[in-house]
């Protein structure tokens, strides 16, 4: 009985660790690739990214040739996309100017909604909360809708703020803040109410420093939703050159196939950044979720 | 007299702090109702006129109209037939994911950053790697190939949905995973360890008291799945473009080109379609959950 017990736990974990294996090999196998020149990627990718038929180029076989560790380590395509081909770093930097107000704008306005759900629970609240769920219920192809109505109206189609501002008034961090912070005894904040502190006061100086672990991973899950949209730009900027490197990631055209593994490579940095030194908020802030009546 | 007069103390008090903390919620109230709630109730409007300028009321003919159109049909189905193979793959094979992880292995923390790490990583930075696996020409193919087999167009045939649901399990195990590893942290070892003195076998202890405990978080992850899988356009429209194959035009193509048309009535049909869709399913679910976990107390 114990015997089998251990290799049963044998053959678990060398399932586990294949599969976390399997899991990876994609995000590893993108960065070594970026690291290959231009005429090594050509060579063994050249099948698949090449379009029009021109015979011109020689591939290494009519397959496809999967390569992990690279013949000759370049950094030649980095030199590229960094100083030579300016399109690239310009939608980066379209996708950081999308991100970064919505994540930072988000997180002040869900911290007072979450502040004001705490604080009183009447009827009203409690049907404004609900309602707020249901919204964050909704896929994109329902929101985007009056989303897409409001910015017409207001004239805000093709600029940034027909992103900005649905984004920052996105329910979902208001539902998660307000989850973690009805966790905070009452008579903490009572406690504070009686030393004299105002709300402002309690808010500011009791409930913010308390909710600091929260408001990490919340930040952290806002990043990651947003560094990877496609739906909200496709349908709120008409213009190619307002794209964030998410969408104009896919427009990239056979000539350029080289630099597009470095492209990927580096607008993946700084998600891993985050992952790496966040991963336990972020963990931490998955398990608030759970259990939407709780 | 001093009773009422403390209790009336205490009332304004309430009152007061109801006002004050009013005042944090209406940065988020006015947003929402801006930008979410008053243009739905215009949604709802314009899916029962004939057009924005005129205004008549034209009751559920728009609805009549997108309900009959072949791409939306084409794309409802689609997304349906996605949803409803890969929203239960991922539930059960996250949470066996979560149960293999609860055992006594080594490894464990390397091995839930491993299998969280997809989620990490924007899709279009994976695609360029998708395409290498599956193209006509791809590694896939070359494997199939060596084992004898016929090479499959993924992209352009039926086994579309197969690569689909590969990439949306890839994606979204180790998130829902998580989910699934917090809650069963959560299950009472006390009753556990009674039916094991009880001598229940292992498959009734998982049967009778582990799902039942988990009955929740299978609801929310079940909930969470769905909304994610409305979400696999962006791998379709990043592997395939405005056009894809048949059996890749999913809702999200629908809208783009209805939103590009600027066709409101056939879109807000559409969306009020979709989320009447949405409320019946989450409703349903809610309504089993409730029956089959009732007797546990949270």
């Amino acid at each position: 009985m114990k015997k089998k017990n251990v290799t049963g736990r044998i053959v678990l974990t060398a399932v586990l660790i294949a599969i976390a294996a399997l899991f990876v090999t994609p995000i590893v196998f993108t960065m070594c690739n970026s690291f290959m020149a231009s005429s090594e990627i050509t060579a063994n990718y050249g099948m698949i990214f090449e379009t029009t038929d021109s015979g011109a180029k020689k591939f290494i076989s009519d397959v496809v040739n999967l390569k992990f560790i690279p013949d000759k380590v370049s950094f030649s395509q980095y030199i590229t996309v960094l100083l030579k081909s300016p399109d690239y770093l310009l939608k980066f930097w379209n996708s950081v100017i999308l991100v970064v107000p919505i994540v930072v704008f988000q997180l002040v306005v869900a911290c007072l909604a979450a502040y004001g759900f705490t604080r009183y629970q009447g009827k009203v609240r409690e049907i404004i909360f609900f309602t707020y769920i249901i919204l964050m219920l909704m896929p994109y192809q329902v929101t985007l809708v009056p989303n897409f109505l409001v910015s017409k109206w207001l004239n805000i189609l093709d600029s940034n703020w027909a992103i900005w501002l649905p984004g920052i008034f996105s329910p979902y961090a208001v539902f998660l803040l307000t989850k973690y912070m009805r966790r905070i005894p009452v008579s903490i904040l009572e406690a504070a109410k009686i030393d004299g502190a105002g709300e402002w006061q309690i808010f500011m100086h009791m409930c913010m420093p308390l909710c600091k672990g929260a408001l990490c991973s919340v930040a952290i899950l806002i990043f990651i939703d947003f560094w990877n949209m496609v739906e909200q730009p496709l349908i709120m900027l008409a213009e190619e050159q307002m794209h964030p490197l998410s969408v104009f990631l896919s427009k990239i055209n056979a000539g350029e196939i080289g630099l597009a593994f470095a492209v990927a490579t580096i607008y993946m940095v700084p998600t891993l950044l985050v992952f790496l030194y966040g991963e336990e908020y972020l963990v931490e802030g998955i398990t608030y979720q759970g259990g939407l009546k709780g | 007299m001093k009773e009422r007069r403390e209790r009336q103390k205490k009332n304004s008090e309430e009152a007061k702090i109801k006002r004050k903390s009013a005042l944090f919620l209406a940065p988020s109230v006015l947003g929402v109702s801006l930008f979410f709630v008053l243009p739905f109730l215009v949604v709802i409007f314009y899916s029962m006129v004939n057009n924005p300028i005129q205004h008549r009321f034209v009751f559920l003919k728009n609805y009549m109209n997108v309900w009959n159109n072949s791409a939306f049909r084409l794309a409802a189905g689609n997304t349906f037939k996605f949803s409803f193979i890969a929203v239960p793959l991922v539930v059960i094979l996250s949470m066996a994911l979560a149960f293999a992880l609860d055992s006594k292995i080594p490894y464990k923390s390397q091995i839930r950053t491993l299998l969280l790490s997809p989620m990490m990583v924007p899709i279009a930075s994976v695609v360029l790697i998708w395409q290498v696996l599956f193209h006509y020409n791809g590694v896939a193919n070359e494997f199939i190939k060596f084992m004898g087999g016929k090479q499959i167009d993924w992209f352009k045939s039926d086994y579309a949905l197969v690569v689909l649901v590969f990439l949306f399990l890839w994606k979204n195990l180790g998130y829902n995973m998580i989910l699934f590893m917090s809650a069963i942290a959560n299950i009472p070892k006390e009753i556990i360890e009674v039916a094991e003195i009880e001598q229940a076998k292992r498959w009734q202890i998982f049967l009778y008291i582990k799902t039942r405990y988990l009955s929740s978080t299978i609801l929310f992850v079940t909930i969470l799945s769905l909304i994610n899988s409305f979400k696999v356009f962006r791998e379709v429209y990043m592997l395939t473009g405005d056009y894809p194959y048949d059996s890749l035009y999913l809702l999200q193509h629908f809208m783009n080109n209805t939103f590009h048309s600027l066709d409101y009535q056939k879109l807000s049909a559409a969306a009020i379609i979709m989320s009447l869709f949405m409320i019946v399913i989450i409703g349903l679910l809610f309504v089993i959950e409730n029956y089959y976990g009732k007797d546990l107390s949270e």
